[in-house]
């Protein structure tokens, strides 16, 4: 027996069952599955970013897939940031070491994509705390 | 939105919300469209075999997951929180009963196989408490930025592992005299999928090698390896970059020179034998291979972004670790590095093992803070608060670990 039940009936059936924990773990995982039904469709693009991949989308954002991501993930591209001549060195450690053949005339588009959109930004010797980044919390302490 | 799109939950679970409902529940062709339900089953959230699904996903191909700080705050990383750094994809179909291990080379005077049995009854069994982390933990943080897996603070973990030590077996096959390295190969395969290319293939020099805590291990934390921590067989040694301690070990190769094996050479896991100005080029023969990781620490409790009042004291905890005999202070500072206070530490349970600390700190007026800490190793290393020397592929980053508090 597989059911699927509406959101306020599961809110009024989990209020006696659940623990606060497990309730916004329960959001938590919601919030993933609908990530995850946006990641399942390819031709998504949300905010300039290919859902699927998470790669910048572009008019050549399909030679970029085809490219790149038969070998590795394209989390390798869009966590990492370098200029033009940087981007190039790593083709040319990848066909060195790793059997990337010639890119040919797809080469220079794959570097003016990625020296567009994964480029460095100065940060100095130590870039601040995140701010923007931080979920901040009540801690609970408990009695003092 | 189809109805194949929605989540499902089990008989069980919705027997248990029936009885409290006191109703029946309504079928699938009755829900209205674009509503979810989420189950409680874990397994759906897991995406990798062993690994909790709370874990931050830099690749997953090859896969490479990190442990946010928070989640390393047990005194041993839990085997489902360890960070998995993965060069190649792990092996199918493990044969643990016909493993063998095989320990050849130029300088080994034979060439002898062990099966993963023959290890466990022919030489001592040994536990040790070894921290593990990889050379490119902190990556992130490094200007200009490096290239490869943009590590944050949580590759790494210390673990229980069982096994034996490496230079029991060493002993058993025999060595020359000549032998100045060792090399290891592992079942991984490559990227590409070649047969013919191996992902990785590092090793220690034989003094490493000869270390007592130096170990083959099949066990972490009282449990068979996780598939990605290279089950069934793997090396593991304390205070030197993970990527040493080869998984789903199948040869060790003794050597007669430096190993050169897949990323002994170029700038993996070297950096400039001489330092240099933050971007420099420098040339292959410039680089020499890491050996010992700096002495290092890590707030793993309260998790970064945590609010309290003024009158209330906040509890920090932790873990320091080093490539030195122990550690032997760790500081903490709420003022930005002007003043520092010590925290208790704890024993280290042998060499290379993290020792936790805590402490208790105070605030003196409301605002928002950062905790930072400092560890102090046995040879008076400590930490820097900017980044350490930049080199060229980002490894080594100790800076001081910072979290974010506000004061109300």
């Amino acid at each position: 027996m597989y059911l699927a039940l509406e959101d306020h009936i599961i809110a009024y059936l989990n209020k006696p069952t659940f623990t606060k924990e497990q309730l916004a773990d329960m959001t938590e995982r919601r919030e993933k599955a609908r990530r995850q039904e946006r990641a399942d469709n390819w031709d998504l693009v949300e905010n300039g970013i290919h859902v699927k991949t998470g790669l910048k989308a572009d008019p050549n954002l399909q030679l970029i897939i085809g490219s790149c991501t038969s070998c590795h993930s394209a989390k390798l591209i869009t966590q990492n940031r370098a200029t033009r001549q940087g981007w190039k060195n790593m083709i040319v450690w990848m066909q060195e070491t790793q059997g990337l053949t010639d890119l040919g005339d797809r080469e220079p588009k794959i570097l003016d994509y990625l020296a567009k959109y994964y480029y460095p930004e100065e940060v100095g010797r130590r870039k601040n705390i995140d701010i923007e980044a931080i979920e901040w919390y009540i801690l609970d302490l408990g009695e003092e | 939105m189809s109805i194949k799109r929605r989540r499902f939950i089990k008989e069980s679970l919705l027997a248990s919300i029936a009885v409290s409902l006191g109703t029946n529940i309504v079928y699938g062709k009755n829900i209205p469209e674009g509503l979810n339900l989420i189950g409680l089953d874990d397994a759906s959230a897991n995406q990798f075999p062993g690994k909790n699904s709370r874990l931050t996903v830099l690749n997953d191909r090859p896969i490479n997951i990190e442990t946010p700080a928070h989640l390393l705050n047990d005194a041993l990383t839990p085997n489902e929180l360890f960070f998995v750094r993965n060069n190649g994809l792990p092996p199918n179909d493990i044969d643990v009963d016909n493993w063998t291990l095989t320990i050849t080379g130029e300088s080994a005077s034979k060439t002898k196989s062990y099966t993963i049995k023959e290890l466990k009854s022919k030489f001592e069994n040994v536990n040790y408490n070894l921290t593990l982390e990889c050379g490119g933990n902190g990556r992130k943080e490094f200007n200009p930025p490096a290239k490869g897996n943009q590590w944050t603070t949580g590759a790494v973990g210390c673990a229980k592992w069982t096994g034996v030590r490496l230079r029991d077996v060493l002993k058993d096959v025999g060595i020359k005299s000549n032998a100045v390295y060792l090399g290891y190969y592992g079942a991984d395969i490559h990227l590409s999928g070649a047969p013919d290319k191996k992902s990785i293939s590092r090793g220690v020099p034989i003094a490493k090698a000869n270390e007592e805590e130096s170990m083959i291990a099949w066990a972490m934390n009282d449990e068979n390896l996780p598939l990605l921590n290279g089950h069934p067989l793997r090396l593991v040694f304390g205070g030197y970059p993970a990527s040493c301690s080869g998984k789903w070990l199948e040869k060790i190769v003794v050597r007669n020179k430096v190993h050169d094996g897949q990323k002994m050479l170029g700038s993996s896991y070297r950096t400039p034998c001489d330092p240099v100005a933050p971007g420099s080029k420098v040339k292959d023969e410039d680089m020499c291979i890491i050996e010992n990781m700096p002495v290092k620490s890590l707030i793993t409790s309260p998790k970064t972004g945590a609010s309290i009042k003024l009158n209330q004291t906040l509890p920090i905890a932790g873990h320091a670790w080093t490539s030195k005999e122990e550690i032997k202070k760790v500081e903490y500072s709420i003022d930005f590095g002007i003043s520092w206070q010590e925290a208790t530490i704890s024993e280290s349970a042998n060499r290379y093992a993290w020792q936790n600390f805590e402490a208790k700190v105070t605030f003196p007026e409301r605002g928002y803070y950062e905790v930072w800490v400092r560890a102090t190793d046995s040879e008076n290393d400590t930490q820097p608060m900017l980044l350490p020397g930049w080199n060229p592929k980002g490894y080594l980053n100790n800076a001081c670990h910072r979290i974010a508090v506000k004061i109300s």
